[in-house]
């Protein structure tokens, strides 16, 4: 187990320079000099030329990639060209309130989609089942950035419960935080959950049909039990590879959410910077949501190993 | 007991079929409304008028007007061109670009299975949304670059796929015998593997051209795929949220239009999963 651990970090390590070195590559290719962006629309070649040379553009690719992989390796993300400001704390707030949404979206993921799996596969064929199976079909055929606009007609514009959009200043209660994120995370969890339902259904309808729960039944044990301490942890197997691969749909799925609630998250600073070519940010924002990918994907790794004995990692 | 049986095969077999008429006729539907679109559409999809700017739904307007005075129905019809367009082409050149590499993949030796798989992990280890949105922010936006962005991003899950069908195929007799006789690889590939690989990934194919149209639309949604004034249903909806209140309907149409279409496809594409696998048949009624 723990070369395993230690294969997959070291893995993840790789993919992650190799990220950054495609990112780099990719950004520099981009239409639109940084040294103009700077200088501004009246800039005279001879300014746009000096900023050249102050910032080092004329340096071989390898050089400036080494320049910025140092500055990124001692915390230094560089600074946005439309801010003017340091990129690390506006990507730290926004990151912050990006990881408000994406928990509690992902809270009600688990939450709901497991428990609506569970009970799907218990009433088999029930109407519940039928329910849900509704449900979880309109949930991956409806677009989440019409999910989020019905939402926001509905619940903000026509009842008036909710905000349409945006967060709260510092400082506010609770109360008013919540009310602003509750509708974007149930637009970000909406598609999510009908996928992990559909997922632990299916598993857990199997578990059922198994030797074991039969054994279980015939032992006399109450069907509690043998709902939640036979089928369903050996039924969570899959459903935790779904959660894992959920992890990058939610990472989509936030940047579409933000943009439709305006919320000032990771997604829509990217969207913001991509907009007005702002490279450096764009630069540091992708190599953070890949740096958060893939720690996403070796902790559902790890989780599969943990509650999977019959894994042996070599 | 044999009631049992016959009774979980009835009903197997009436839920396959239902879902997969019920899908037939909604995608043919919408396939059809959109190639008769420049024919029926009432309208230009682009004809502005500041008379009859948001104006709600009418006889003469069915869906209403937008901002700029357009018909939002005929607006809709045409989108369903581009939708379709981006749905069925994306996952064209996904299933271009990762049928071969996957073929090569799961037949050839450990080194170059190694290469390609390693390159397929580096694609997928960036989101799919950001390696789109890596790969637009490079040119102006377009639909075509949406396109070409939307069947890069789904290469991989199709390299996986086409790999392991070869796989398994590549230990048949048949292949075995191919090889003795000296036939090419690309040969055995393409003449020998390929058509018997066909059947999981047509099912695959469906579900990836709802995968392509949602993620194309969000592409468009953001800005990042067609550019106005065209009458993609995601710039549609993206277009009109200044409006959401005064005039819903232009918002409504294109996102109804757009579920319709993803949910005809899914309902088609598993009761083709459930008419062509066998295995998940009677996983599913016991």
């Amino acid at each position: 187990m723990l070369t395993y651990i230690a294969r997959r970090v070291v893995s993840i390590g790789t993919i992650l320079v190799v990220l950054s070195v495609l990112i780099f590559a990719i950004t520099q290719i981009l239409p639109g000099n940084v040294a103009r962006v700077i200088a501004g629309q009246f800039a005279t070649p001879d300014m746009v030329a000096a900023i050249e040379a102050k910032l080092g553009l004329h340096d071989p690719f390898y050089v400036q990639y080494g320049r910025w992989a140092a500055g990124i390796l001692q915390g230094d993300l560089g600074n946005s060209l439309i801010m003017e400001r340091p990129i690390g704390p506006v990507l730290s707030e926004a990151l912050y309130n990006s990881a408000l949404l994406a928990v509690t979206a992902f809270v009600m993921v688990t939450i709901l989609g497991i428990g609506l799996g569970v009970l799907s596969a218990i009433r088999q064929n029930g109407p519940l089942d039928h329910g849900v199976s509704m449900f979880t079909f309109l949930g991956i055929s409806v677009p989440e950035f019409f999910w989020g606009i019905v939402f926001i007609l509905v619940f903000s514009r026509w009842l008036g419960w909710l905000p349409a959009g945006g967060i709260p200043d510092a400082g506010a209660g609770f109360a008013t935080i919540a009310s602003h994120v509750i509708l974007p995370s149930i637009t970000l969890a909406f598609a999510l959950v009908a996928h992990v339902s559909r997922m632990t259904r299916s598993s857990m309808v199997d578990a059922l049909r198994s030797q074991y729960v039969r054994f279980a039944r015939a032992k006399g044990l109450s069907e509690q039990t043998v709902i939640w301490r036979h089928a369903l942890p050996n039924a969570l197997l899959p459903t935790i590879t779904v959660l894992a691969i959920d992890v990058g749909w939610l990472i989509g799925g936030v940047v579409v959410t933000e943009t439709v609630f305006a919320y000032p998250g990771l997604g829509r600073a990217l969207i913001f910077a991509i907009e007005r070519h702002d490279l450096p940010m764009i630069q540091a924002s992708t190599l953070v949501i890949a740096a958060i990918y893939c720690c996403a994907n070796l902790v559902a790794d790890l989780l599969y190993a943990f509650f999977n004995p019959k894994i042996r990692y070599g | 007991m044999v009631d049992v049986i016959s009774d979980t095969r009835v009903k197997r077999s009436r839920r396959g079929p239902l879902n997969l008429w019920l899908g037939l006729a909604i995608t043919g539907s919408i396939v059809a409304l959109a190639l008769l679109a420049p024919v029926i559409a009432p309208y230009p999809f682009d004809e502005m008028s500041i008379l009859t700017r948001l104006k709600p739904p009418s006889l003469a307007h069915w869906f209403g007007t937008d901002d700029f005075g357009r018909d939002v129905f005929s607006r809709t019809l045409m989108g369903a061109q581009y939708s379709l367009l981006m749905g069925f082409g994306a996952t064209l050149i996904s299933f271009a670009i990762g049928v071969p590499l996957g073929l090569l993949s799961g037949y050839s030796s450990r080194t170059v299975d190694e290469a390609i798989m390693r390159l397929m992990d580096i694609l997928m280890s960036f989101p799919p949304i950001l390696l789109g949105l890596l790969i637009l922010t490079v040119t102006p936006p377009s639909l075509s670059k949406a396109m070409i962005a939307v069947g890069i991003v789904y290469v991989p899950a199709i390299v996986r796929l086409a790999r392991s069908v070869t796989l398994e195929i590549a230990q048949e007799e048949f292949i075995q015998a191919a090889k003795a006789r000296d036939d090419s690889t690309a040969y055995i590939l393409f003449r020998e593997i390929l058509p018997n690989a066909w059947p999981p990934l047509i099912v695959e194919a469906g579900l990836r051209v709802t995968f392509a149209i949602l993620l194309g639309a969000a592409f468009s949604f953001l800005g990042m795929g067609a550019q106005p004034p065209s009458s993609d249903w995601g710039l549609m909806i993206s277009d009109a949220r200044p409006y959401l209140e005064t005039a819903p309907w232009i918002v409504l149409a294109p996102g109804i239009a757009m579920s319709l279409t993803v949910i005809g496809i899914n309902l088609f594409g598993d009761g083709l999963r459930q008419a062509l696998d066998p295995r998940l048949n009677s996983s599913k009624s016991g």
